[in-house]
This record gives C-alpha cells, structure tokens and sequence, in this order.
C-alpha cells in the first residue's frame, strides 16, 4: 500500500524536476512566453495575437505536457489549421472584409507604391541565401517583409514549417514595431522640403459598381498572373466582396468578428506550441529576426524611393513619406506616415493618401508571396 | 541551380511581377472608375448633356 502510494507520489513533480535538470532552454522560453505575455497585455503589443501565441509558448515549454505531441490538444490545432493552411486562410477572409479600398479609389496609381514596399522581401532572400539558408527557407524568411503575418505563416507552413515559430513571431512583432521602425528612415530618406509637401484631400466619390467590381477583377487578374498564389487573394478578396456587395452583412460581419476572432485564437496558440525550447532556441532564430528586421527597413526605404520618384515624375505633387506606407502592417503604417507629415506642417492631411499606399501594400504583399509560389512550382523546387 | 542564379532570378521576376500585376490592376481601377462613375458626378454628367441637349 505504502509502496504503491510512493510509486503515484513519484510521478509527481515530474515537470518540475525536468525543467530544473534538463530544461534549460525550456526555461529560457517561459521566460520568453512571459514576456510575449507582458508586451501584449502591459504595452498593448498586437495582443490579439501575442496573447494566444505567448500562453501557448508557455504551455508547451511546460515539460512533460506533451501538448504538442501525438494527441495534444496544440498539436491538433497545428495540424488541422496550420498544416491545412486553413487558418491564415480563414483570416484573410476577415482581412478582406475589414478592409476598405476606398482612398485606393482616389488615386489608383497609388497602389505602385504597394508594389515597391515589397522590394526588401527579395534582397532579404538574397540575404538569406548568402547567409546558408536553403532557397524555400530564404523564400519564408524573406516574405517576413511582407509585414503580413497570414502571409508569412501561408508561405512558411508550405516551404519551410521547421521555422514556422520564428518566422511568425518575427513578422507579428515587427508589424507591431512600424511605428519605432520606420520614423528614423523616413527622415533619413527624405528632405525637409519633400517632408513640407501637402497633398490635398480629394473626395470625389466611388460608384457602387466600381467597389463590386473590384475584388472581382483583381481576383481574376491576380489569379490569371500567378495562379498559385490564389488561395491568398482568392480569401481577401472574397472578404471585402463579402462586404462590399451589401446583401451579406451576416456573412461580412462574421467574417471580420466571430471567425477571425476564433481562427486567431487557435492559430496564435498552434504558433505558439511551435515554439518549444530545444527546437526554437538556435543560432538559426536570431539569424530569422535579424533578418526580417533587415526586410522592414528595406521594405520602408524602397517604398520611400518609389515615392520620391512618384514625386519627382509628379512634379513634387505626391509626399514621398506615403512611400513608407506600401507595406501591409494595416493601418498602422499609414498613421505612422499621416504623424510623420504633421510633424513638420500641422495641417498636412497625407492619411487618406497613406492609406491609398497602405491598401496597395496588402494588395502587393500579397501578390508577391503569390509571385513567389507560382515562380517556384515553375521552377521545379516545390 | 545555384544559390546566387536562384535568388538573382526569383527577385527580377517576382519584383518585375509584382510591379507589373499592381500597374495593371491600377489601370483596371481607373477604366472602373470612368466606365462607373459615381451617382453625383453621373448626374450631372446626364444633367449637362440634357440642358446641352435642350439648348
């Protein structure tokens, strides 16, 4: 009897007496979980996100809880959203139904910029490249710089899903850092002058029709172009369709709050349950945040470069610090730029044009991830 | 295929792309917007042709 109530005490503490003797980078990451946990509830960091990500960082570092093991109730979100694709999927319906391409309307030759804020996602494959990562790792690491975190994990998930952990928390943190990130560049990039440049805030109204049509042609001219990135602007754009056409407001609103709420909560825990200590903790990670750091700055300077061409060929009519919002870290670029321009003139309104810049930026990364799958089933790689 | 070829090539022809693609789409959203216009400025698109019409 004594001896069969020692054998049920023994098991217990198990965890514990893991943790302290062969867990240290089990250790590390609770650590880390903890101050996923804090950024996210104390200083407001992306905490939709970071939240699930960072609990699950913690339930799976616990040793022992086998939760993302065989039958662990982590690893059945992992493989039924995440290797699926289903989840980054689902959140781009809600994405697409968030969003309102309204100030794209305005001035459609805006969306260039989008193009060029995804330029710093190539030179970071480059970078990856010479940096000894395999061609599909380079491909995830570098679309960090998409500044689109259903993006990162859609390409990763395909390509490189042994850096699926690193790859999404460094694109979750960064979008969360736009704002400390690109200021300093935008002001080394651009002159007082191009800074002072005021864009007028122009109204004139979108038909009906034309915001219909709109997720429809770009569904059909992206999906014609580079087939393979379909599933991604497919979902987008059948979101703000969904909203768009007026006769769904059901389906529209449960897009963009039941199921994306839902879908986020199960994906940034099965992000989360990537990130076990012994696997996460590498030499390779740091290398991954440093270089989708890389990607961001890169991202903001060419976009900023576009625009000062865009100015240059406007004859000074466009502020090349709307260049900085073609990424896609919605809508917070776009209200780093509009506080940039009022710093130097109070009454610049550059919003309406930032967001012009910042939707073409969802709209680019996109389409370049889309680019790059489609280039690498050509190539015979995946 | 080596690294330098692979990422040379995936970066001139997924950029080139990108740019093409967004080009593109931003040349439909303005054919949309003329062929579309909206309900004001078609109003008084018709109103002018009327009173042009009238005259």
């Amino acid at each position: 009897m004594i001896q069969s109530i020692l054998v049920a005490l023994s098991s217990l503490g198990s965890g514990g007496i893991f943790l302290f003797t062969q867990g240290l980078p089990n250790l590390v990451m609770l650590i880390v979980g903890g101050v996923l946990l804090w950024l996210a509830v104390k200083k407001e960091v992306e905490p939709l996100l970071l939240v699930p990500i960072g609990f699950g960082c913690l339930l799976v570092n616990i040793p022992l809880g086998e939760m993302m093991d065989k039958g662990g109730i982590l690893r059945f979100f992992y493989d039924v959203g995440i290797i699926t694709e289903i989840f980054p999927l689902l959140i781009f319906v809600g994405i697409g139904a968030m969003t309102d391409f309204g100030p794209l309307f305005e001035n459609p030759k805006i969306l260039l910029l989008g193009a060029a804020g995804q330029f710093g996602i190539f030179l970071t494959l480059i970078l990856a490249l010479v940096l000894g990562f395999t061609e599909l790792e380079a491909v995830s690491i570098g679309i960090i710089g998409a500044c689109d975190g259903p993006t990162a994990i859609y390409v990763t998930t395909q390509y490189a899903p042994q850096l699926l952990g690193a790859v999404s928390v460094a694109a979750y943190s960064y979008m969360a850092l736009v704002p400390i990130i690109q200021p300093p560049i935008m002001r080394l990039l651009t002159t007082e002058k191009e800074r002072t440049i005021r864009m007028p805030m122009a109204q004139h109204g979108v038909s009906k029709t034309t915001r219909i049509l709109f997720p429809i042609v770009v569904t059909m001219v992206t999906g014609l172009i580079a087939p393979k990135g379909l599933p991604l602007m497919g979902m987008i754009m059948l979101g703000n369709f969904l909203k768009e056409s007026g006769v769904v407001a059901r389906l529209s609103g449960a897009s963009e709050n039941e199921i994306a709420n839902i879908v986020t909560l199960f994906l940034g825990l099965a992000i989360g349950g990537t990130m076990e200590g012994h696997a996460f903790l590498k030499a390779q990670t740091l290398a991954i945040f440093g270089l989708g750091f890389l990607a961001i700055c890169l991202d903001t300077a060419t976009g900023i470069m576009f625009g000062k061409l865009m100015c240059f060929l406007s004859g000074g009519k466009i502020n090349p610090l709307i260049g900085a919002a073609g990424i896609s870290a919605y809508p917070m670029a776009a209200r780093v730029a509009q506080t940039q321009g009022q710093k130097y003139v109070k009454r610049n309104f550059l919003l309406m044009h930032a967001m012009a810049a910042n939707t073409g930026g969802q709209i680019g990364s996109v389409m370049a991830a889309a680019m790059m799958l489609s280039i690498l089933t050509g190539m015979g790689l995946v | 295929m080596d690294k330098w070829t692979f990422g040379v090539s995936v970066t001139i022809v997924g950029m080139g792309g990108t740019l093409v693609t967004l080009w593109l789409l931003s040349l439909v959203t303005m054919a949309l917007k003329k062929i579309f216009p909206p309900p004001e400025a078609s109003a008084v698109s018709k109103g002018a042709t009327k009173a042009g019409g009238t005259k």
